[in-house]
């Protein structure tokens, strides 16, 4: 293997020999050292970054700010986060979630990428460079982007409004079928007021199901209300197919675990 | 290849060594310092065999670059007995059976004293947990649950 690892003490200095072409970033390593050891030659040389702050996750005012570096470990026992933890937890065997970090989730193609759906229905924002973008736009031009994500920021949800589902065959620890993760608000009488229902593994990245989404406003949860959402929610999908699940399971049985997930 | 300077704790004795940039932990390890106890099985973090503990926390030297580690404090399977007297682990995994061709074994360790240290009195749930990202070909898994358990309760006993 021949990598080389540049480590800048700044941001402002990591990004400029970023830019150098054959150099990625270095986060956690489990996707990117991976592939060096596969023999993926496209890599030369790493750059990382020792800032402190990209460790830090701080919770104040409703907000979360969790740095890029954060590992899904530190998330998953951090006392604040516990709405989101199951997200966290789901990814990996505990020696990946010591090393994985939420700036690589961004960029874990399918079947991977599990907290970035939790992230997607959050509606988070990314900073990265000079700016903050939603996540939305930040996954569909993520193949092209070349400045470092520094953090995550989104509104911390309350327990009963988030739902995060991952389905996998090998048990605890498997890589997904899907993951969903839904961030559903509701009335006093339980009449969903607002949805926003991301999808893990039903296309080469996160997305929203944004039909299923609209199906869902104004429904009760319950099994009649929500068949509307259901039958929707494989609206625009293009399935990943894998050792784990061919495209033509994951769209059969995703309706499936959307209605458990919902009358959960 | 340029090169770097390395400098880590490994099982309580200062290591210092010129690597090439870009070497894995695993490999630095096992063919610069000669710690032989973390396995390359997969490189690719899925059978756990090179896991050992960073700083308390179980990583995958396969997938951990070595310069990563400066001035860590790095412990592996090797620095687990103590003037020649069997780690507690050790000692259970030998007289479960949970140990047959031995690859795994460092590695599971490994995951098992992390799990230890944080949850002296773990369930059967905590064990396989925790030992979920190591793959063990031969034992079936059951001898290697009933051994970190069996290695739980000897601690229990002994601090009572
Ligand atoms: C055995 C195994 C099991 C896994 N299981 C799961 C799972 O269940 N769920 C899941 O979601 N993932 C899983 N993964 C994938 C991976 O561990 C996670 O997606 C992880 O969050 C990736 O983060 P990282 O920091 O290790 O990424 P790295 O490997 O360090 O980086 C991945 C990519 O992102 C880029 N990058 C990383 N950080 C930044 C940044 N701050 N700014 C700009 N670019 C950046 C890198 O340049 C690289 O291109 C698994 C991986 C392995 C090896
Ligand atoms: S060799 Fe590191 S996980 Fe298999
Ligand atoms: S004892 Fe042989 S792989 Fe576990």
């Amino acid at each position: 293997m021949s990598l080389a690892l540049q480590t800048f003490s700044t941001v402002k200095d990591a990004n400029a020999a970023l830019q150098a072409s054959g150099t990625r970033y270095l986060g956690g390593g489990t996707l990117v050292v991976r592939g060096a050891n596969e023999g993926d030659v496209s890599v030369s040389s790493l750059v990382r970054v020792t800032e402190p702050s990209l460790s830090a996750i701080t919770v104040s005012g409703g907000r979360v700010q969790l740095g890029a570096s954060v590992t899904m470990a530190a998330i998953a026992r951090h006392p604040d986060l516990a709405a989101v933890a199951p997200a966290a937890r789901a990814v990996g065997g505990p020696a990946i979630r010591n090393m994985a970090t939420v700036g690589g989730n961004l960029f874990a193609p399918a079947p991977y990428g599990d907290f970035a759906v939790a992230l997607l229905a959050l509606d988070a924002t990314v900073t990265a460079g000079t700016g903050e973008t939603p996540i939305e736009a930040f996954l569909a031009g993520r193949d092209d982007s070349r400045a470092i994500v520094t953090a995550v920021g989104f509104s911390l949800p309350k327990a009963d409004s988030f739902r995060f589902l991952k389905v996998s065959r090998v048990k605890p620890k498997g890589i997904s079928v899907l993951s969903i993760a839904a961030l559903l608000q509701r009335a006093a009488d339980g009449t969903v007021t607002s949805a926003r229902i991301a999808l893990g593994c039903m296309a080469d990245r996160p997305m929203r199901a944004k039909t299923a989404e609209k199906a869902l406003l104004g429904c009760k949860l319950t099994s009649e209300e929500i068949a509307p959402a259901l039958a929707a929610v494989g609206e625009g999908i293009a399935p990943i197919t894998d050792p784990i699940a061919s495209a033509w399971y994951r769209a059969e049985v995703l309706p499936v675990h959307l209605g458990r997930l919902l009358l959960s | 290849m340029a090169k770097v300077p390395v400098q880590f704790t490994l099982n309580g004795s200062e290591k210092a060594e010129f690597i090439e940039s870009g070497t894995t932990l695993l490999h630095a390890l096992r063919d610069k310092i000669g710690d032989t106890s973390p396995k390359g099985g997969c490189h690719q973090g899925t059978c756990g065999a090179c896991s050992v503990i960073i700083d308390g926390e179980l990583k995958l030297s396969c997938l951990t670059l070595a310069e990563t580690c400066n001035g860590a404090d790095i412990r592996t399977t090797a620095g687990l007995a103590e003037a020649g007297v069997l780690h507690p682990l050790q000692r259970a995994f030998l007289d479960a059976f949970a140990t047959q061709c031995g690859f795994c074994t460092p590695g599971v360790i490994m995951a098992a004293k992390v799990l230890l240290d944080r949850t002296p009195n773990p369930s059967r749930e905590d064990v396989v947990e925790a030992l979920s990202g190591n793959i063990c070909r031969c034992t079936g898994y059951e001898p290697i649950i009933q051994a970190v358990l069996a290695a739980a309760r000897a601690n229990s006993q002994n601090a009572a």
